[in-house]
């Protein structure tokens, strides 16, 4: 720590910090725009400017950017001094000249910071009477809007999109003040973050076009702390809703996860709630209007069936749900619901992270990581945000050499300038190029089996007692050896795997070279496809194909399916089956799909957005979401249906029904500490969901009724759907709105942070259930190598970050940026099938069934034998269950 | 892409600069400069073959292409005129050297000629203060113009 | 040994067409290249250089010896590297481009000797793009010097190797600024990079990296060749050894002498200069290029050496004086000079990117009669806003310098325009 004096007041600091972090730490108000917390200080703005004395008796002192100032013991400086105010408010004035008027079309009106700033440095009058400078705007996809006449040239955006997120298509061009933040040319921006801009740009150039189809100011938005459901890795988030509708998803600090970014699946993938495919009344068959009431009668008599009912679960739910529906039909009809290799894959991921011994890192704990190994997974397609935290590990190099520069970790060019000297071990074996790749020292490219091999021998050369794969090439060998040797010198090795691969092995390989690592600070992080998958998996319960077997043995014939698409699960015709034998299916669920419309009875469940409960993202971290918005009359959660159906209820509140999920299992004992429960108040009230400069209260019902109508109650959690209420001792990991005075856009969470860009004061959101225990035997199935067979091609399912998840593929917005439906092949099996890159292959089972014709693709680095498809893509359902397929070339085009 | 957009000499010549730096990239001013040697003017194409070339993206080489005023994105005629507008150019009468080249190709500056020969470009400082006021015809420097030899730069 | 008092231009002859290599060597060429890395260690070199004085010429007068000095561990192999800024393009400066054209071997025994001093293997000459005349001259002689082992390995049979490769810019005035000329070199957008790490740490693609002009290597082989006493001989008052001055505008003779540092300025300019052209009075000067405080008549007894022109209120700069004559209106020079000054903006920082311009509107408004007199403060709080320290770099505060000396002096010119308003 290092003292310092601030006019005239002393204060300690972190030492090694620039000063403008130390001032924001302090909860200091200085205004900045180029500086972020993530990308370091680039000197640009110079908004931050204070001035520093030498000595007591220095009375002028000289005039210093603050984020360029490392602080040091004894430094004297003033943020009062008049000069240093001038300079701050002069300096709006000059980027006013050319900052245009429009604050009331804006949309980042009312958060943002340029605003904040200039009220906090008293600019106020306008003295330029020169023409401000102007641009075209470009067309940058169905994400972004792009108005440059608004930028103020911080360069946060391209620092942000190239340099921290390796997004190559925005960049600065040309100069003076003629400089523009943009693309070489129209067209959406390829990079898997661009989401963040809307929050990296300190005014109106980046906003979320999916919010503008629907836009209303800030401080009119609902909100409550939430958690994406898009993918595994729970990424805290903060949804807005006005009218009934779910505007936007903008980014929930956390300083264990997500930090300060989403993935644009994560932020753009909303749509789903808003859906015209959602389902908002029960539904039964050969009737066409239902009540709930008579829904729920008619869903309690299905379930007094002779044979006992058996239920479904959803790994993309919350853990209540799922716990409420094995309580309704008895844990030995409890069935997970999960594709059945996926179910094997996630038992063993529970198993190796409860009992295998080693550290399942959070993704704060990914970035510190000094070398890594990434074992079968695209990890920007499978687990979108990881990649972002991985592209910072990668450059752990480079700070260390910085270190020994004496260059301090925040001067962001100047550890840039090293990186090209610096590199970092990073290897990713994967079945294809992988969007890291850019970012990886080196790469490897083969079939499942191939890269468990991989994994196998480089743990066998990390210790000579865990087994080792015969007959490794000799490219192989040395590949593994020198992995093996980078891994070894760390200090913080981490190993990423996942379910990406469909592939135990690659699994169990990981886990290999983890346990092999010497370093007692060595981690190990799987990726899962769901939000929930995880929670589910530590849940236990049966396998899917048993429950088909169950109904095909006449031994059920209800069913309860909870919020699954089950046809995403299991092979067409297996499913179809399943559903045709057995005699009642209720499904419960919040969209249509291909099995509501099997079912005898829907019930209309509520998403994220308007439901609570706790998920249990990858690394063992279990989280509460929090409805936003009150659900429709007829829309109940699915915890709502599903006791509210029990005989004798025993847990008509969530927290009752959370306390009795984490007393029924060991692990997930920790759940009930996730978030506080409903009674927990502050100042004797709730939370309020809605800013204090929330309006139109009175008048948004008025054309229905002009009486205003009484606030919706939430009897289920610590929020109430109103205005009132103290926000100053809400624990920040409980905010729905960061606000603080001065300080409207969301980079008000520097008064929230224990130091910027540190965790949230009081905590980050969300409790860990799984500390590193135990430890397990080496595996020793190691697979033989993938031998492509003559005229068969091995089929692997590639994630895709806007083609594989479900709840996304139905958000309207994606839509745009959907993979083409199209194969994936090798140059010389594309040669040998006299086919190029857009013809089509028709493509059959071995069995020889289901002949389709599909255009191909050529992926130079897909190894020979092998057809890559988008998982999860509808299109693709009907090879569910397929592992190998039949290719000849198609006689004619599809007409496009 | 590449092979068509760009010469084989201009590929040629890339690589052999790509050859004396330690890093693809940095040969990006370098190798517009190539292509303008060979083309005079750096097409859309053209910068995203060298941006191919260089493992660069086509914005990113973009991002260098308009920092510097010697890269030309617009086409240019053959022989560039650049006259110099800086200060003592300035004292001793540029402005009407300037507008007397233009005038007499019928031209704005920056704009080709009708017959496509001369470009009017101002530039900074030649270095030549000395003999002001100046210009660069082509890459040779011409000494204290006065209005009367801009008919013989122009060959007219 | 003879008495050489010209010996940056001794070679450079009227009825030369340039030095060529044999030109070179029959004065002593390539002889202390042959001193130094035959007699001296790199350590001793930068002793003898920082001994005799030397300071830099581009501008801003650092000791190149003592920068040498703070190169860390030379004695440790690494990649070093060494850059001579050609980038010449300060308005009104014309030096560089002369002794690279006339006598460019001269350049390049500078470079190889400063490449030896601080073990750096790979040396860069960065020339502005339009020096054509100069690059193929520098072209040429470098093969020169790689076929007389004076570059490439074992050099003059030392264990010393040195590569170097001229590098010519694609334009762009902040290229001079040397944190941005290695952003130039490394391929990238020309700008500056924030210090510290100073190059000298962390430079060229991360590495250890000195970059002197071309005039201060100009200076190092005579150092080396005729001994830090006769260097120090050289020079009238504090500063030591000769420089090129010139003088441009509407003197009789415009031109560039190789002078000693400390003469009077009113030497350069009525001396050699020959005095004001017939018709013409002095109204003031910049007395080192486009980014230096205007001086007035009564200032032409200032010598030029840094401490003294600093001491009159302005910088010795490149020490090439523009002149202001009494029929040029200095309003409208300071225009012309901050509108070359806001198009050479990098648009990294605010003050610079966005000040400039307004800079230039308000003196558009003033001289087409627009003008407030209130825009006199906005000017006057802009040099303020733009000055040294402000800015990330120095092109800003060299942009105020003419124009907060012309408030000064000629705020009579800015206010008949302001005047002239209708009512």
């Amino acid at each position: 720590m290092a003292r310092i004096e601030i006019d005239g007041q002393s204060y300690e600091v972190q030492d090694g910090d620039n000063l403008l972090s130390a001032c924001l730490s302090l909860g200091l108000d200085l205004p900045y725009f180029c500086w972020h917390p993530a990308l370091g200080s680039a000197g640009a703005c110079r908004q931050c400017a204070v001035i520093q004395y030498k000595d007591a008796e220095d009375k002028r002192g000289k005039l210093v950017m603050a984020c360029l100032t490392p602080v040091a013991d004894g430094m004297r400086i003033s943020m009062d001094a008049e000069y240093a105010q001038k300079f701050r408010s002069d300096n709006i004035e000059l980027l006013m000249t050319n900052h245009p008027h429009d604050c009331p079309v804006c949309e980042e009106g009312g958060e943002c910071h340029l605003q904040d700033m200039t009220l906090m440095t008293g600019h106020t009058f306008r003295r330029y009477r020169g023409l401000k400078r102007t641009h075209n705007n470009q067309y940058l996809g169905p994400f972004i809007n792009h108005e440059m006449n608004r930028c103020i040239a911080c360069y946060r955006c391209v620092r942000f999109y190239d340099e921290y997120a390796g997004g190559k298509d925005l960049q600065v061009l040309g100069i003076h003040n003629n400089v523009y933040f943009g693309r070489f040319e129209d067209g959406a921006l390829e990079n898997e973050f661009s989401g963040n801009l809307v929050e990296v740009c300190p005014t109106g150039v980046f906003t979320d076009k999916t919010f503008s189809a629907h836009y209303v100011r800030k401080w009119d938005l609902q909100t409550a702390p939430s958690i994406c459901v898009h993918c595994g890795l729970g990424c805290n988030i903060a949804p807005g809703e006005r009218y009934g509708k779910l505007r936007r998803i903008i980014n929930r600090y956390n300083g264990d996860i997500n930090g300060y970014f989403l993935c644009d699946r994560g932020r753009f993938g909303y749509g789903f709630v808003n859906s015209p495919e959602r389902i908002l009344k029960p539904q039964l068959k050969g009737y066409p209007d239902i009540t709930v009431d008579t829904a729920e009668s008619y869903f309690r008599n299905l379930l007094k069936s002779v044979k006992p009912p058996i239920g479904i679960a959803s790994p993309r739910t919350s853990l209540e749900a799922n716990f409420a529906l094995r309580s309704l039909v008895g844990e030995e009809n409890f069935f997970l619901g999960l594709d059945d290799t996926e179910h094997t894959l996630l038992n063993a991921i529970v198993e190796l992270m409860t009992e295998g011994g080693i550290h399942s890192p959070s993704l704060r704990e990914v970035e510190q990581a000094d070398a890594v190994l990434i074992l079968g997974e695209d990890v920007t397609n499978s687990a979108p945000r990881l990649a972002l935290s991985l592209r910072q590990a990668a450059r752990s190099a480079s700070f260390k050499l910085a270190e020994s520069l004496r260059v301090l970790p925040w001067q962001d060019a100047a550890v840039r300038n090293l990186d090209k000297q610096a590199i970092t071990p990073v290897f990713i074996a994967s079945i294809c190029a992988t969007r890291l790749d850019d970012a990886a020292s080196n790469t490897y490219r083969g079939s499942p089996e191939d890269i468990a091999r991989l994994g196998f021998a480089i743990a066998h050369h990390l210790d000579q007692s865990a087994p080792e794969p015969v007959a490794l090439s000799a490219d192989e060998q040395s590949l593994a050896a020198s992995i093996a040797d980078s891994l070894k010198q760390a200090k913080r090795p981490l190993i990423v795997s996942g379910t990406s691969c469909v592939s135990l092995a690659v699994i169990q390989a990981a886990y290999n070279v983890a346990k092999a690592l010497p370093s007692t600070d060595k981690q190990l992080a799987f990726t899962v496809p769901e939000c929930n998958s995880l929670g589910l998996a530590m849940m236990g319960g049966l396998p899917l194909s048993q429950a088909f077997e169950r109904v095909g043995n006449g031994l059920a014939d209800t069913m309860v399916i909870l919020e699954n698409d089950i046809y995403r699960r299991a092979p067409n015709r297996n499913v179809d089956l399943f559903l045709q034998l057995a005699d009642h299916v209720v499904v419960l669920d919040s969209l249509e799909n291909k099995t509501t419309g099997h079912a005898e009875l829907v019930l209309p469940v509520s998403t994220f957005a308007e439901s609570e409960g706790t998920l249990v993202n990858n690394e063992g971290r279990a989280q509460r979401y929090f409805p936003v918005y009150p659900e429709t009359e007829s829309l109940r959660g699915s915890w709502q249906w599903l006791t509210g159906a029990m005989e004798e209820c025993q847990w008509p509140h969530h927290d009752m029904l959370t306390a009795a999920c984490a007393s029924a299992f060991p692990y997930l004992v920790g759940i009930a500490k996730a978030a506080p429960g409903a009674d927990y108040k502050v100042k004797g009230s709730k939370i309020p969901r809605q800013p204090h400069r929330y309006s139109g209260l009175t008048a948004m019902h008025a054309n229905i009724n002009v009486s205003e109508p009484r606030q919706p109650q939430d009897t289920e959690t610590p929020f109430a759907f109103s205005m009132e209420g103290d926000t100053a001792q809400v624990p920040p990991a409980l905010l729905p709105v960061i606000w603080a005075p001065g300080w409207n856009s969301n980079q008000a969470i520097n008064k929230f942070q224990q130091g910027t860009g540190g965790h949230l004061s009081g905590g980050d959101s969300g409790v860990r259930l799984i500390e590193a225990a135990g430890t397990r035997a080496w595996f020793d199935d190691i697979p033989s190598g993938f031998v492509p067979t003559p005229g068969r091609w091995r089929i692997v399912p590639l994630p895709h970050i806007f083609g594989t998840e479900e709840l996304s593929l139905h958000s309207l917005p994606l839509a745009e940026r959907l993979p083409p439906f199209c194969v994936l092949l090798n140059p010389e099996d594309a040669k040998t099938l006299g086919v190029e890159s857009g013809d089509q292959v028709e493509i059959s089972s071995i069995a020889g069934n289901s002949a389709v014709k599909i255009p191909v693709q050529i992926e130079p680095t897909l190894l020979p034998g092998l057809l890559g498809i988008t998982a999860g893509l509808p299109a693709f359902q009907f090879v569910q269950g397929w592992t190998q397929a039949i290719l000849k070339k198609a006689n004619q085009k599809a007409p496009l | 892409m590449n092979e068509q957009t760009l010469s084989p000499e201009e590929i040629q010549e890339i690589n052999a600069e790509i050859s004396r730096y330690p890093d693809k990239a940095a040969v990006a001013i370098e190798a517009l400069k190539i292509v303008q040697k060979h083309r005079r003017w750096v097409s859309d194409d053209c910068l995203v073959a060298v941006a191919g070339l260089l493992a660069m993206s086509p914005a990113q080489l973009e991002a260098v292409a308009t920092f510097y005023n010697l890269i030309y994105r617009q086409p240019v005629g053959k022989t560039v005129i650049h006259y110099c507008n800086s200060v003592t150019c300035w004292m001793l009468g540029s402005d009407r050297i300037g507008e007397r080249l233009c005038r007499h190709l019928n031209v704005d500056l920056g704009e080709m000629s009708a017959d496509g020969e001369y470009t009017v470009l101002p530039i900074v400082c030649l270095g030549a203060c000395d003999h002001a006021p100046v210009a660069m015809v082509g890459d040779e420097l011409r000494l204290d113009i006065t209005e009367d030899a801009v008919n013989e730069i122009l060959g007219r | 040994m003879e008495q050489i008092n010209k010996p940056l231009t001794k070679n450079i002859l009227p009825d030369r067409v340039f030095a060529t290599l044999a030109d070179y060597e029959s004065t002593g060429g390539y002889q202390g290249l042959r001193k130094a890395i035959t007699e001296l260690q790199p350590k001793d070199v930068q002793q003898w250089v920082k001994d005799a004085g030397l300071k830099g010429r581009g501008g801003a007068g650092f000791g190149t010896g003592l920068k040498w000095s703070m190169v860390p561990d030379i004695d440790t192999p690494q990649t070093r590297y060494m850059i001579a800024n050609a980038d010449e393009m300060e308005p009104g400066t014309f030096k560089d481009k002369m002794l690279m054209e006339q006598d460019p071997h001269q350049l390049i025994e500078g470079l190889i000797i400063a490449a030896y001093a601080i073990q750096a293997n790979t040396a860069f000459i960065f020339l502005r793009g339009e020096y054509h005349l100069a690059a193929r001259r520098l072209d040429n002689a470098l093969q020169e010097a790689r076929s007389k082992g004076f570059l490439g390995e074992h050099i003059l049979d030392s264990d010393f190797n040195l590569e170097i490769v001229l590098h010519t810019g694609a334009g762009r005035y902040i290229c001079g600024e040397e944190t941005a000329l290695i952003n130039a070199l490394e391929g990238k957008r020309a700008t500056p990079r924030a210090k510290p790490p100073f190059p000298l740490v962390s430079g060229l693609w991360g590495k250890p990296t000195v970059v002197n002009n071309v005039e201060t290597l100009c200076n190092v082989p005579h150092i080396l060749h005729y001994g830090v006493e006769w260097y120090q001989g050289l020079g009238r008052g504090a500063d030591k050894g000769t420089k090129l001055f010139g003088a441009s505008g509407r003197v009789k003779y415009p031109g560039l002498w190789e002078l000693p540092l400390g003469i009077p300025i009113r030497e350069i300019i009525d001396k050699y200069a020959g005095g004001m052209q017939d018709g013409y009075k002095l109204r003031g000067f910049l007395p080192g290029g486009a980014s230096t405080d205007f001086l007035l008549p009564e200032h032409l007894d200032v010598v030029m050496d840094f401490e003294a022109v600093a001491k009159a209120g302005s910088r010795m700069g490149t020490g090439t004086i523009i002149v202001l004559d009494d029929r040029t209106c200095p309003v409208q020079m300071v225009l012309n000079l901050e509108q070359f000054f806001a198009q050479e903006s990098c648009g990294w920082c605010t003050p610079c990117r966005d000040g400039l311009p307004w800079t230039v509107t308000l003196l558009e408004d003033i001289i087409a009669g627009k003008g407030h007199i209130e825009d006199l403060d906005a000017l006057a709080g802009l040099t303020r806003m733009l000055g040294p320290g402000n800015t990330f770099c120095a092109l800003a505060p060299g942009a105020m310098e003419p124009l907060q000396s012309a408030l000064k002096y000629f705020r009579e010119d800015f206010e008949r325009y302001i005047a002239k308003e209708p009512a």
